[in-house]
């Protein structure tokens, strides 16, 4: 009896634990095509895709799976519409690739859609010749790692963004390389988000976009050759720290951009060879430590509206103009700093320079008020008129200052 | 010509006050070096002196030189040499050894310091032609001056006014005008004028190396295409050449004419 009872229960464990099966779809084995193993599976099977090129389009995923792809696995969408939507929980899709997806600008297609699911994770995924890449919608707790997506996107118009995040929570954005699509990476009402290591290049608008996303942070990502660099709007606590910003050039065009942001931190980051390497607007409470702004065309463009930021420990290095300043209103704290432009004296040999810095020329206020000027940049006129506004202020912040510049550049 | 050239080039080349210029410029170089190892920002604060300081020494050796050899000059004249050798041979010669002084002077310091190995050699070697250039320009505008004016004291307070309309009051001028007419459209005005003066040219070309993307923040289609692609660079270094060529030419149609 007692014998009966533990084999009845050793086959109901059996059965329960049944050993996950495994599918392998290629274009001459049993199962041709994706659908048609996902059909036959069931939770926690997995699905291995051959090398070949499978072409599908609106294929649902509604159970825990896991599909991987070996070597050049390639879903071909058609440019029909959708290529995968995910709408169970645990799915996992790894090292395949999607091309052609369709374009339409009444819905999003997107390469990969995850909508209301937790615990995806998306991995060395290639996305090519699409819409939207990967398209996140109130999804949580998943992981978005070492994915290279690239677009052909032109215009802003009809083109979308590679990882869209859209009501998220907990999502970790890794090692991705996003490029030539509107938005890098963007994130509208996603809160605790961790973006790091990303590079994301030569997009049409900008390579990380922030709208309404609270507690967020990326670390480490490299932002070049963007249309506009980085832009975080109307967040909170934003941690952005490591980051690297190069050479986003244009009318209007900037390494990072603040807009209604609080309470951030801006620490180590890299700004080098942008028209603007930070354009601030009404941002309050930043904390801005160790950032190096090396050869921009304006480090700082501060519009107004800013208060209680700190600007301590950076580096700023050759570039045309340190600070535009719009008002003569200042209420943030500048204090040492390396500046490349300082010419002051360290007599008592403390490392800090005697006499205080102001940043804010007279030339960067003219060039404000008439840009055409700009063509007299580094003129001996100029010179010699922005000596004579240093000695006495008239137009520019009196109280804006560094009361004490370093000598020596921070390392 | 080749002869007069030679004979003023080493006349000047042996001359105390070239070796002052080589020294000075030898030890403006090793002492921003020295300072900085940064070759990048010492070719910032370089491009500040050469396009201030090449116009004022061209402009004063030119004159110094034409009324100091002018008996040599007559001398010569009563040779059966054609005129035009004559004066072309002495502006080279002046021209030539100045120029000799600056690429020497800024280019021994910046080689011993590894510019073969840095990024900014292309920015160097820009800054030492268009100081060569400005120096070929402002001799040319100053022998102009001499030729024009017999008496000494006149001649230099001209010269020396000339250089100072260039470097710092057209500038002044050329703000105001922006400042005032800043309701109009000023693109291409502002870039003409900026090819009216050889020293605004040679800043312009410096700052399309240096400060591209500070100049690529004003929204302009005219800027834009200026500044955004090589035509900008194109036009200033041509512009360079006839800015040379014309203050030559009107000096050797003078030289050919005037009464000795």
């Amino acid at each position: 009896m007692k014998t009966l009872l533990t084999i009845i229960c050793f086959l109901h464990i059996g059965f329960l634990f049944a050993q996950p099966r495994s599918f392998d779809v290629c274009s001459n084995c049993e199962i041709s095509n994706l659908s048609r193993a996902l059909e036959l599976a069931s939770k926690h099977d997995t699905i291995i895709l051959k090398p070949g090129t499978y072409k599908e389009y609106n294929v649902i995923i509604d159970k825990p799976i896991t599909i991987i792809g070996e070597g050049e696995a390639v879903i071909d969408g058609e440019s029909k519409g959708e290529v995968l939507k995910v709408v169970s929980d645990s799915v996992h899709l790894e090292g395949f690739k999607i091309i052609n997806v369709g374009t339409s600008y009444t819905s999003d297609y997107a390469a990969i859609r995850i909508a209301k699911t937790k615990h995806f994770k998306i991995y060395n995924v290639r996305l090519e010749k699409l819409f939207f890449g990967i398209y996140l919608e109130n999804a949580e707790h998943g992981e978005v790692i070492g994915n290279t997506i690239i677009g052909d996107a032109v215009e802003e118009f009809n083109s979308g963004n590679g990882i869209q995040l859209w009501y998220c929570k907990n999502v970790k954005v890794i090692d991705n390389r996003v490029e030539q699509v509107r938005d890098g990476i963007y994130l509208e009402f996603s809160d605790n988000i961790e973006i790091e290591n990303n590079i994301s290049s030569h997009n049409v608008r900008y390579g990380l976009h922030f709208m309404f996303s609270n507690n967020d942070s990326y670390r480490g990502n490299t932002f070049e050759n963007n249309g506009a660099g980085v832009a975080v709007m109307f967040s909170k606590h934003i941690n952005m720290s490591g980051n690297t910003f190069k050479k986003n050039w244009g009318t209007a065009s900037f390494g990072l951009l603040l807009k209604e942001i609080n309470d951030a931190e801006i620490i180590g980051n890299t700004f080098q060879e942008n028209t603007i390497g930070i354009s601030i607007e009404g941002s309050n409470r930043i904390e801005y430590r160790n950032n190096e702004f090396i050869s921009n065309g304006w480090a700082l463009k501060v519009r107004g509206a800013c208060y209680t930021n700190t600007f301590t420990d950076n580096n700023f290095l050759y570039n045309s103009f340190d600070i535009s300043y719009n008002s003569k209103i200042n209420d943030n704290i500048f204090e040492q700093n390396y500046w490349s432009n300082y010419s002051g004296y360290d007599l008592d040999k403390d490392g800090i320079g005697d006499v205080p810095y102001r940043p804010v020329k007279l030339f960067s206020y003219i060039v404000n008020r008439t840009p055409e000027t700009i063509v007299l940049l580094r003129s001996l006129f100029m010179d010699i008129i922005d000596f004579s506004e240093k000695v006495s202020p008239v137009f520019t912040p009196d109280n804006l200052l560094d009361p004490k510049p370093r000598m020596k550049r921070l390392l | 010509m080749l002869k007069i050239l030679k004979y003023s080039f080493y006349d000047l080349v042996r001359s105390r006050w070239s070796y002052v210029y080589l020294l000075f410029y030898l030890a403006l170089g090793f002492t921003l070096l020295f300072l900085n190892n940064d070759l990048s920002k010492a070719v910032i604060t370089l491009m500040n002196i050469i396009i201030v300081l090449v116009p004022l020494i061209g402009t004063i050796f030119g004159v110094m030189y034409y009324y100091n050899s002018r008996e040599f000059t007559e001398l010569l004249i009563a040779q059966p040499i054609k005129r035009s050798s004559i004066f072309l041979g002495q502006y080279l010669g002046v021209a030539g050894s100045l120029s000799l002084s600056l690429v020497l002077g800024l280019g021994i310091p910046f080689i011993l310091y590894g510019l073969f190995k840095s990024a900014a050699i292309w920015d160097f070697v820009l800054l030492l032609y268009t100081g060569a250039f400005l120096t070929f320009i402002f001799t040319a505008l100053s022998l102009n001056i001499a030729i024009y004016n017999e008496n000494r004291i006149k001649g230099f307070g001209y010269a020396i006014l000339m250089w100072l309309f260039f470097a710092v009051l057209y500038d002044g001028i050329f703000l105001l005008s922006l400042i005032i007419f800043e309701d109009y459209p000023l693109d291409t005005f502002s870039l003409t004028a900026t090819l009216l003066n050889p020293i605004d040219l040679s800043r312009t070309l410096i700052l399309l190396k240096l400060d591209i993307s500070a100049l690529l923040g004003y929204t302009g289609a005219v800027f834009k295409s200026f500044f955004g692609t090589y035509l900008g660079f194109g036009i200033s270094l041509m512009m360079l050449v006839v800015w040379t060529l014309i203050p030559v030419s009107t000096y050797l149609r003078k030289a050919r004419k005037k009464d000795f």
